[in-house]
């Protein structure tokens, strides 16, 4: 229980809230690095994962996107980011997108899959035409599962920030590896708290985003979600 | 990096003299990887099947154990790590508890899916051709909810095998170790050959869980 008071105590002390080693710094680092990530993962994603989905093509590469993504190690995929592209922001943007594109492709492939072929027959039929039918009617049919890609990227996409420390970038992975490096386990695991606070503060509030974007007509086919949704942890 | 003129020495991304003088030490860090990774699996399904058809039973238990796996799974393997030091220090238990509650995350999930999958009618006629509860789980629901079971391993498989390249950081061996070494060390061949190894072990270990569940249930062929 010393522990857990030094702990706290390192967390409200006020020196460990001010200065460009401050929380509050860190914090926004970590912020950053992971939306600039999830926003431009997203941008090359989700219209693939759509128009994919839309069309039923190249289902395999769709689905197996997400499993070569789990396969190849998150930590490796950083290092060599930083081996060629050197020191910055750039080389984790860029491995951070690369983590995040798997899950969003796969889920919204899915998603749009999975609307009934009978919805998509009477929009034909009231005379929507293609991209009318995607964009009002496939897609809010489609909102809860591409929301849950979206949402296990960010998860992913914040838990794997943690590792660009190790690669001399910022965020709040900086408390943890510091504090690993010089055995001050107080500020490790301080560090750790904060990561683990915002992992599942993003997991909550893009639940919530998804609660809102949902068409109220189709919540209740909202439970299923998690079941089909496709698992991914890289970090 | 940047190297001086007099240092113009181009890293190749694998030096193979490196890797000959080596390999003892690249196969060692595979075995430590495999160890780690067979214990989060085998431990993970020990855990996840009894606690899949206890809270496919309660609903209470359901809502408690999908809510706390749920949250757990959320959280980034390297903060868990660090939580953990304190109390179970440097080594193989810190690491493993973790990798071992994220495979429960995936697997009890799979088994609830399993479990609810089975139709009605066959319960009846479980039941109807005298069954008793404990057979009929053992003899009907579980070889039923093999192919959800089957699927969750495969995930859970691929993705231990990806984070235990992290438990090089709180000092354990594995792949992530070379990893590690290529970063300190400036230096591409270690940190290539652990990418290849660990895809490469990912690929061969998700064929190997395809296989098992060929044998195990025929009639459903793994997409």
């Amino acid at each position: 229980m010393d522990f857990l008071l030094l702990v706290g105590r390192w967390l409200v002390d006020p020196a460990h809230w001010q200065g460009s080693d401050g929380i509050p710094t860190r914090l926004v680092e970590h912020i950053h690095l992971s939306v600039e990530s999830v926003v431009i993962g997203a941008l090359i994603a989700l219209p693939v994962g759509v128009t994919l989905g839309h069309y039923g093509r190249f289902g395999a590469l769709a689905i197996n996107i997400s499993n070569a993504g789990r396969a190849i190690p998150s930590f490796g995929i950083l290092v060599i980011a930083f081996q060629v592209f050197g020191l910055g922001d750039l080389p984790i943007v860029l491995a951070l997108t690369a983590l995040a594109v798997p899950p969003m492709v796969t889920n919204s492939y899915v998603a749009l899959r999975e609307v009934d072929p009978d919805i998509r027959d009477a929009a034909r039929g009231m005379g929507y035409r293609e991209l009318a039918q995607v964009l009002r009617v496939e897609l809010p049919l489609a909102v809860p599962l591409i929301m849950a890609g979206i949402r296990t990227s960010a998860v992913q996409v914040v838990a794997t920030a943690t590792l660009a420390a190790l690669i001399a970038g910022g965020g709040l992975g900086r408390y943890i590896v510091d504090g690993l490096a010089t055995q001050d386990y107080v500020k490790t695991a301080a560090g750790a708290l904060l990561v683990a606070v915002l992992a599942l503060a993003t997991e909550l509030s893009l639940a919530w985003v998804q609660r809102l974007l949902v068409p109220r007509g189709i919540r209740l086919l909202n439970a299923p979600v998690a079941a089909r949704a496709t698992a991914f942890k890289v970090a | 990096m940047e190297q001086g003129p007099f240092l113009a020495y181009v890293d190749p991304w694998i030096n193979w003299d490196w890797l000959s003088t080596h390999i003892s030490l690249v196969l060692g860090a595979l075995g430590e990887h495999i160890e780690l990774t067979a214990i989060a699996l085998g431990a993970g399904l020990l855990i996840a099947v009894p606690l899949g058809v206890a809270a496919h039973r309660s609903a209470g238990l359901r809502l408690a154990a999908l809510g706390f796996f749920g949250a757990f799974y959320t959280i980034p393997s390297l903060a868990l790590f660090a939580l953990l030091i304190p109390f179970t220090h440097l080594g193989g238990t810190t690491a493993e508890i973790p990798l071992i509650g994220y495979n429960v995350s995936i697997l009890v999930r799979n088994v609830l899916v399993g479990l609810d999958a089975v139709p009605r009618d066959v319960l009846d006629a479980a039941d109807g051709m005298g069954y008793r509860p404990l057979p009929r789980l053992l003899r009907v629901e579980l070889p039923l909810a093999l192919p959800s079971i089957f699927a969750g391993l495969r995930v859970a498989t691929v993705s231990t095998i990806g984070i235990v390249t992290i438990t090089a950081l709180i000092g354990l061996g594995g792949l992530g170790s070379l990893i590690d070494k290529g970063l300190v060390e400036n230096f591409h061949t270690p940190l290539v050959v652990a990418m290849i190894l660990s895809v490469a072990l990912a690929l061969t270990a998700d064929l190997l869980v395809v296989m098992a569940q060929r044998v195990a249930v025929p009639w459903a062929r793994p997409v």
